[in-house]
């Protein structure tokens, strides 16, 4: 390897090391603010690394890395959801017995799995990034250790998880088997055309968007989604309906273009099934929550199924432009506003509370109560619901364009349906916010500084976006551009 | 940059209302006010300084170039005529709510003056994108007037509310965008520009299925049977402001958006589609004024009533001459005048007695005579009387009407017999017959209020006795649109 190699690695080294930092200082010094400030410190000095990446112009790093504009991309969107996740968590964690060193530790484990997930270009990587990101997840879901959902939810992921894992595992086995190859780009011209071939490149194909399926938690393959969702603390929960999903997805959108397996119309057709049950499940399921963790993890199916129409445009169309920046976009989208949603709710809960402020009953009378909470929430809703001066309504927008585009006439009525029942979810928690009834008072419902500034800075981003996209549209044009 | 200038001044006035609250809590109501005057101001120095042919402002700038999206934003003579309807019908509101609001009057006024200036948005806005970004924008503070500030059961009514403009919105979206991709497979073009996409050459099939999605979209804000569920339950239960606004401007963006799009963009299939759509016109004439003949609830009374309104209007647009069309276009601003002044009265009669119950009136005339005098005005604007704005536009309407289709103008005809006996049967229920002996001694209106009706009732008149100021400034419009060529 070159020096420039290394330049290029350069934000996964500094988050490396920035975890050994880390582990170090927590022998030394103990504290909870402690923590959060280096865990955020070595997270925006990754962040700030990112360019520096760039700059070496050595994308190809071994067979198994593509550190391309691509990566970077999805690399600082996990690093803002993982410094979001954390400053929120530092008011979060306050009460709980012991200090949350070990929290900030895995949050920083579980980015650098998702960053090796972005810029994998080969099975091998793959599945070491999603290694670290799962197992620093499973512990990160049971970390409040009070009461029972959390180990329950933690316990489900993990044991799912870990089949889903296998499943794929044996995926690519069998695509190796027929290929000879884990390289994505390889896959296509290494496939040789034979009967027996078929069947293991078919099944193998099967079996990894299976367990695929399983972390973008798609119908039917979502079952654990509510629970794990529901039973996680609540910034662990914005973390994991942001980073990991957004993390495999991420993958997903490469294999597709590299490998062009989407051009096999049987692959093609399950992936559209997919996303039409996901679309309209997650949104008729979420109807029947009154918990605003289970409405935010049955609308997140939802939105998994809305990022497929995407993905399945890339293949529809011509130039995979259109579709994988509508993908991108929205995902930028999905992030901000679903840290948002779940900020809100970590905001006014703690770790050393039984539960989380999560029935709709809690948030009756925000508007009073907690004016900044109860707009960003509301921009929140807003914005997952697809309604014009939010981000949400410019990826809605993408996403229809993509699909009118691309003909893809069933997959853009299931998306119209499915976001017309979400409407409802979603009003039901700004109705409730603007009812001034008597409330369930939440313990810890303070609001802190940091806070409120953190769920202000997202607010501002829902909006500005909203109003004008053209900057986020040039740069995720400027890195499918230099792809 | 003027017309961009003038809608961020109504939203600015928005949010410099919300923080005045601090001051004072009537400063928001004269925030609003000003704010108001000086737009309604600027518009009519656009009137008086066109910047071209019947155009009075024009604007054009870069958004989302990627799409070809842009700011583009023109104010011709039924834009300028919808847009002083709608800053005028804001002060009404303003002044409707002066006592009934006395929760968080910033947030209200904030609320009132952003959605006014969507509608003012919608009523411009020539980028079809521009023009749902501002349809859907003027929803949102809608819905918080209705969510917040509504009666008992608005919950219900603002979530329905929502839901229905929200689904119909999602079809607009769609459409529109069939529409530009399908002008860009012709042409290589990708635009969202109004004057591009009108002549675009699209196959007959999909032609009729986008007309259908725009003509959906539109008729369910009209609204037109079999999609006006909705407003009876939002009119109800919006306070007073909520209600005026919804019924004077609201419903006209949906008569707006059939003229200024279904039509132009796809004459074909909309030419096509007119029998039906006159038909929806007729059952709605009828069906409204059964309706609201059979209600008891002053609010929903008004509210069917407006359904029976405008499916005038709709079958004035669909019977595709040019009488007809204008008599729509005089329809509207007149039926803006008579609504909003009857829920004002609506919400006057509530603030005095704590019901809408009309079983629970009568005889309010000898109580409060000044109330029931205005009250029998609107009442027989309603109604269509000759020498007043309603009966020109509905007799337009019936008159071009009657050249193309006799049995259904026959059958929209006759709902101005039941308009004339659901009119009457109100007045009979509230201000005339035995006095309630419920009802205790009532205040009376009051200069405030009275001066806002008068002034309603001098554009009805207006309206009614000279016409042609609003053919004169919509018709060189309505001819540019093609509506009513053939």
């Amino acid at each position: 390897m070159s020096n420039q190699d290394f330049l290029a690695l350069s934000p996964y080294i500094t988050i490396t090391v920035g975890i050994l930092v880390q582990l170090l200082v927590v022998s030394v010094r103990r504290g909870r603010t402690l923590a959060m400030v280096t865990g955020v410190l070595v997270l925006v000095a990754t962040l700030a690394s990112l360019p520096l990446g760039l700059g070496a112009g050595a994308p190809v790093v071994t067979e198994f890395l593509r550190l391309d504009a691509y990566a970077a991309y999805f690399n600082a969107l996990f690093l803002f959801a993982a410094i979001v996740t954390a400053v929120l968590a530092h008011k979060y964690l306050e009460n709980r017995a012991g200090e949350p060193e070990e929290f900030y530790i895995l949050l920083g484990t579980a980015t650098l799995g998702a960053m090796v997930l972005a810029a994998s270009y080969h099975f091998a990587a793959f599945l070491l990034g999603l290694e670290i990101l799962s197992i620093s997840l499973y512990v990160l879901i049971a970390y409040t250790e009070e009461g029972h959902p959390p180990l329950e939810a933690a316990l489900k992921y993990l044991v799912l998880s870990g089949v889903a894992s296998t499943t794929m595992l044996f995926g690519m086995a069998l695509i190796y088997n027929a290929t000879g190859t884990l390289v994505f780009s390889e896959l296509a011209s290494a496939f040789v055309s034979h009967p027996r071939f078929e069947l293991h490149m078919m099944l193998g194909q099967g079996l990894l968007f299976a367990g695929l399926a399983f972390k973008l938690s798609l119908v039917p393959f979502h079952m654990w989604t509510p629970d794990v969702y529901h039973g996680a603390p609540a910034p662990v929960s914005g973390y994991l309906a942001t980073v990991s999903k957004g993390a495999v997805f991420a993958f997903v959108l490469r294999y597709v273009v590299e490998s062009e397996v989407l051009s096999n119309q049987v692959v093609f057709t399950v992936i559209a099934v997919l996303a039409v049950l996901s679309m309209l499940f997650g949104n008729v399921l979420a109807l029947l929550q009154t918990n605003v963790k289970r409405i935010l993890a049955y609308s997140s199916i939802g939105h998994a199924g809305y990022l497929l129409v995407a993905l399945l445009a890339v293949e529809v169309l011509s130039d995979h432009r259109i579709g994988a920046e509508a993908a991108m976009i929205y995902l930028a989208g999905y992030f901000a506003m679903t840290l948002a949603a779940f900020g809100v709710v970590t905001v006014l809960s703690s770790a050393a509370a039984e539960t989380d402020a999560e029935e709709i009953d809690a948030y009756e009378g925000l508007f009073w109560r907690h004016p900044v909470a109860a707009t960003v929430l509301t921009l929140a809703m807003l914005s997952l619901a697809g309604i014009p001066l939010t981000i949400g309504f410019i990826a809605k927008f993408y996403l229809i364009t993509a699909g009118i585009d691309g003909s893809l006439w069933v997959l853009v009525w299931a998306l119209v349906l499915g976001s017309a029942v979400a409407i409802y979810y979603y009003l039901r928690i700004v109705l409730a916010m603007t009812r001034s009834g008597a409330a369930v008072q939440y313990p810890y419902a303070t609001q802190t500084s940091e806070g409120a500034s953190i769920l202000v800075m997202l607010g501002v981003v829902l909006i500005t976006f909203g109003i004008y996209p053209t900057p986020l549209i040039d740069i995720v044009r400027n890195v499918l551009g230099s792809e | 940059m003027n017309l961009l200038a003038l809608i961020l001044l109504v939203l600015a006035g928005g949010a410099l209302a919300w923080a005045s609250e601090r001051v004072h809590a009537s400063a928001p109501r004269w925030v609003a006010l000003v704010v108001l005057f000086v737009a309604g101001a600027w518009v009519a120095w656009f009137w008086l300084n066109p910047v071209a042919d019947n155009i009075y402002a024009e604007l054009s700038l870069p958004w989302i170039p990627r799409f070809g999206i842009s700011v583009y934003l023109s104010l011709d003579g039924l834009s300028l005529m919808l847009v002083a309807l709608t800053l005028a019908m804001g002060v009404v509101a303003v002044v409707s709510s002066w006592t009934e609001i006395t929760a968080g009057p910033g947030a209200f006024h904030f609320n009132l003056l952003w959605t006014l200036a969507g509608v003012v948005g919608v009523f411009t806005a020539l980028d079809l994108f521009l023009f749902f970004f501002f349809w859907e924008v003027m929803l949102i503070p809608m819905y918080f007037l209705i969510a917040i500030w509504g009666h008992e059961n608005r919950g219900y009514a603002a979530m329905k509310f929502f839901l229905f403009t929200q689904i119909s919105g999602l079809l607009l979206l769609v459409a529109i965008l069939g529409l530009v991709y399908a002008n860009y497979d012709v042409t290589g073009l990708l635009t969202f520009n109004y004057d591009e996409l009108r002549g675009a050459h699209i196959s007959e099939d999909l032609q009729f299925w986008l007309m259908l999605g725009f003509f959906i979209a539109f008729v369910v804000k009209l609204p037109g049977v079999p999609f006006h569920t909705w407003l009876p339950d939002a009119h109800t239960q919006a306070p007073t402001a909520g209600s005026v606004i919804l019924a004077a401007i609201l419903l006209k963006t949906g008569a707006y958006g059939l003229l200024r799009f279904v039509v132009p963009l796809f004459p074909e299939a909309a030419f096509d589609f007119r029998w039906p759509a006159m038909l929806l016109g007729a059952v709605s004439v009828i069906y409204g004024g059964y309706m609201a003949f059979s209600q008891s609830d002053f609010k929903r009374f008004v509210a069917y009533s407006s359904v029976s309104h405008m499916g005038f209007v709709l079958l004035g647009i669909f019977a595709w001459n040019q009488l007809a069309v204008q008599g729509a276009v005089v329809l509207m601003i007149a039926h803006g005048f008579s609504s909003a002044a009857l829920f004002m009265m609506a919400g006057a009669l509530q603030e005095r007695l704590h019901t809408r119950e009309m079983t629970e009136m009568g005889g309010l005339w000898v109580k409060a005579p000044r109330m029931g005098a205005v009250a029998l005005f609107f009442v027989v604007a309603s109604l269509g009387m000759p020498g007043l704005g309603t009966f020109v536009g509905e007799f337009l309407v019936l008159l071009g009407a009657f050249q193309v289709d006799i049995p259904l103008t026959v059958a929209a005809a006759a709902g101005m017999i039941i308009a004339a006996v659901y009119s009457l049967s109100l007045m009979q229920r509230t201000f005339q017959g035995p006095a309630n002996p419920n009802v205790g001694a009532m205040r009376d209106f009051g200069a405030r209020e009275l001066s806002v009706m008068i002034l309603m009732a001098v554009g009805l008149i207006w309206l009614g006795v000279y016409p042609q100021g609003v053919l004169d400034l919509s018709s060189p419009v309505l001819d540019v649109l093609q509506v009513g060529m053939r």
